[in-house]
């Protein structure tokens, strides 16, 4: 359990789902995914993963392969990022309506056009209401961990859904860190066999993907909304389970000097560390400032990101996506909804920056931190929201 | 072996995987080929099945017409699902958590979900070689949304996308031939087929499913609504069809074209042509031409079935 490598996220990331033991990947190459699926390929090319890597022909048909391939029951992964996801949306929706346990890592690229490689998170904002179980990683550490989450999770016949793992592109695939390792006997432990309850067996047939007239679809999506909703609390015992094996504890809303902070920064995803050394200097100011991370955007933590912010006056929610002719970004959009019917509401200000992996400092966030200041609650301005250092 | 209760030189198991209470419109012989590859394949098959006619007809939740496992995902991707199936299931064979009972992976899709929106999924499937089989059920147009043109809508067909105008007599454009670009791809095995002509069918589809490796079957699926004929004329049609070399049956087995069922004189394709309301404004004109391509075709073929 202590053994901590110095290793690029994107290969701890593939080990992580060697260690998983992986029954089928289906990927198409995709920057920033790239590192992740041709470690995984080595590692089945090396004998050292026993596994189907079927180098599909889209993004769309690596779905569809997992689609396949988790119906079967067989342990199923892919791994993609930005136009990828977009062409798989269809997929994407559907492999969540059929309750299939497919883990997915997406390293988060903004969309086209104008084209580019680069970290933001239009990507996943796209396929927020597709039924996904949704968590964001901060580190590699946080990602090579929640490989196992995420399958642990998704097989667990109470939920039987889907997972994404978002991590930053670039800002942490290509990225070389200190990993802790966990023992394959940990992992074993905390991730067993694959069992699921249907599968496309000729000795049991089942009719999977059916389709619903008027009287039924309701009732289907009904049925779909309570899974994913009854699936969090067997997330948080998830991530109970695993901090008592590493003992580093995960939850769905989590808060970094939360105590007597009046206005609190919101990121999800590897923002979250460069916030929490802009959350100290102004500590040092004397600031009554604090830090909010959403780990869990789907579904969403309501009541523990309620109880998170209730002694808080101002939020600053950071976006790194837009929704166009809206207003702001769409992490904005939910914490409005969320807070709307609390009593001692906070003000919001939304920043929507780092987009396409522009970088975004300590003193950048420092520099929000006054303008929030000032612009909180004034109802005189004209947009609800900031593209932060936007040049006009 | 199932009990039969008449001696036959040839004969077909009575168990019927599709079962009957489906919703295919009278006449369908695209359900009848579906049933006929439903018996031939037997018991031991996953099916991966494209968004259409056949998906429309026998999935309406909660029931079901099929007596094995069956899955419908998308309109352009059951040869990647059924891949997925396959790749997924060897793996899991491999490392010892299921055992090999040699079961067949069949997708299916309409002429739409195959030559048009799929073919991507489908040439993807094939070059990857996996163990499966693909049939086509090709009834010439997009019938599930209302007999719109596809790439296999044959030249002057009247469909509702492309209908016969004042200026523009249907169809514009020749049939994709999707069995020679599956052909194309080296797989082992590639067919036509009928619904009028069940032995071929049925033993076409036996012998693809036990090729290793991609196999491919095209299925000509007479259409009696968008065909503009009588449902009692379909099978009728299908042999016209196959008569007039219109839509010649053959195999390529590994690479060896055979002609299965040689017409030594085709009959004129206005045989064919003529009972169909969606051939009915052709101009004399318009039909010799018919006729000079689908001669030139048949010959073309009959010279490949020859070297």
């Amino acid at each position: 359990m202590n053994k901590k490598v110095g290793i690029e996220v994107s290969l701890a990331a593939a080990d992580a789902i060697k260690m998983a033991n992986v029954d089928l990947i289906a990927a198409y190459p995709i920057t920033p995914q790239t590192h992740i699926v041709e470690h995984l390929s080595e590692l089945v090319a090396n004998g050292e993963l026993d596994a189907e890597f079927i180098p599909v022909e889209s993004e769309h048909s690596a779905l569809s392969v997992c689609i396949g391939s988790s119906a079967a029951g067989a342990r199923t992964f892919t791994c993609t990022s930005s136009q990828g996801l977009a062409l798989m949306n269809e997929i994407v929706f559907i492999a969540a309506s059929l309750r299939l346990p497919i883990v997915m890592i997406l390293a988060n690229r903004s969309l086209s056009g104008p084209l580019s490689i680069w970290n933001d998170h239009t990507d996943v904002m796209s396929i927020r209401d597709s039924g996904w179980i949704q968590v964001f990683t901060e580190n590699g550490q946080e990602v090579f961990d929640h490989v196992f989450f995420a399958f642990r999770v998704a097989e667990n016949p109470k939920v039987s859904l889907p997972v994404i793992v978002n991590l930053d592109g670039f800002i942490l695939t290509h990225v070389i860190e200190p990993i802790q390792y966990w023992d394959q006997e940990a992992v074993d432990k905390y991730l067993p066999d694959f069992k699921p309850v249907n599968t496309l067996n000729p000795d049991a047939p089942v009719t999977m993907g059916a389709f619903a007239m008027p009287g039924i679809y309701t009732e289907a999506k009904k049925a779909q909304d309570e899974a994913l909703i009854k699936s969090k609390p067997e997330i948080i015992k998830a991530w109970k389970e695993m901090g008592k094996i590493i003992g580093r504890n995960y939850s769905p809303v989590e808060t970094n000097q939360i105590k007597g902070a009046e206005t609190v920064f919101l990121t999800m995803g590897s923002m979250g560390e460069t916030v929490s050394i802009a959350v100290d200097k102004l500590r040092a100011q004397g600031q009554k400032v604090g830090q909010v991370k959403i780990r869990l955007w789907r579904p969403f933590p309501v009541e523990e990101f309620r109880k998170a912010v209730r002694n808080v006056k101002n939020i600053i929610v950071i976006d790194r996506a837009l929704s166009f002719g809206g207003q702001g970004g769409p992490v904005a959009g939910e914490i409005r909804s969320v807070l709307y019917d609390e009593e001692n509401r906070p003000l919001i200000t939304n920043f929507i920056c780092g987009l396409a992996g522009r970088d975004v400092t300590t003193d950048n966030f420092i520099d929000m931190y006054e303008m929030s200041l000032k612009m909180a609650g004034d109802k005189s301005k004209e947009e609800d929201y900031v593209m932060y250092g936007v040049r006009e | 072996m199932e009990s039969l209760n008449v001696y036959s030189a040839r004969l077909v198991t009575k168990k019927e995987n599709f079962a009957p209470g489906h919703r295919a419109c009278q006449g369908c012989a695209e359900a009848l080929a579906v049933r006929m590859v439903a018996k031939a394949l037997g018991n031991n098959v996953v099916v991966a099945s494209a968004t259409g006619c056949m998906e429309i007809i026998s999935s309406p939740l909660p029931f079901t017409n099929w007596r094995v496992p069956w899955i419908h995902v998308a309109f352009e991707n059951a040869a990647a699902v059924a891949s997925g199936a396959e790749a997924g299931t060897k793996a899991l064979i491999r490392k010892g958590k299921l055992p090999d009972k040699g079961t067949v992976f069949l997708g299916m899709g309409g002429d739409g979900a195959t030559s048009d929106i799929g073919l991507q999924a489908l040439s993807g499937a094939f070059e990857r070689g996996h163990d499966f089989l693909y049939v086509c059920y090709d009834n010439e147009a997009y019938m599930n949304t209302g007999i719109q043109r596809s790439s296999a809508t044959p030249f002057g067909a009247a469909t509702t996308t492309s209908p016969a105008g004042k200026v523009k007599p249907g169809q514009l454009t020749w049939k994709k031939n999707m069995p020679e670009i599956a052909a194309a791809h080296n797989i082992p095995y590639v067919a036509t087929a009928c619904a009028s002509y069940p032995f071929d069918l049925l033993r076409k589809v036996e012998k693809a499913a036990k090729k290793k490796g991609p196999a491919y079957v095209h299925i000509l699926a007479v259409c009696p609504t968008g065909w503009r004929i009588p449902p009692d004329k379909a099978i009728w049609i299908g042999r016209l069809a196959v008569e007039s070399g219109v839509f010649p049956l053959y195999e390529v087995e590994d690479g060896k074209y055979r002609i299965t069922h040689d017409v030594p004189e085709l009959k004129p394709v206005i045989d064919y042509l003529k009972p169909q309301g969606r051939f009915r404004h052709l101009t004399p004109d318009l039909i010799s031409q018919i006729q000079e391509r689908v001669t030139a075709d048949y010959n073309k073929l009959k010279i490949k079935a020859q070297s």
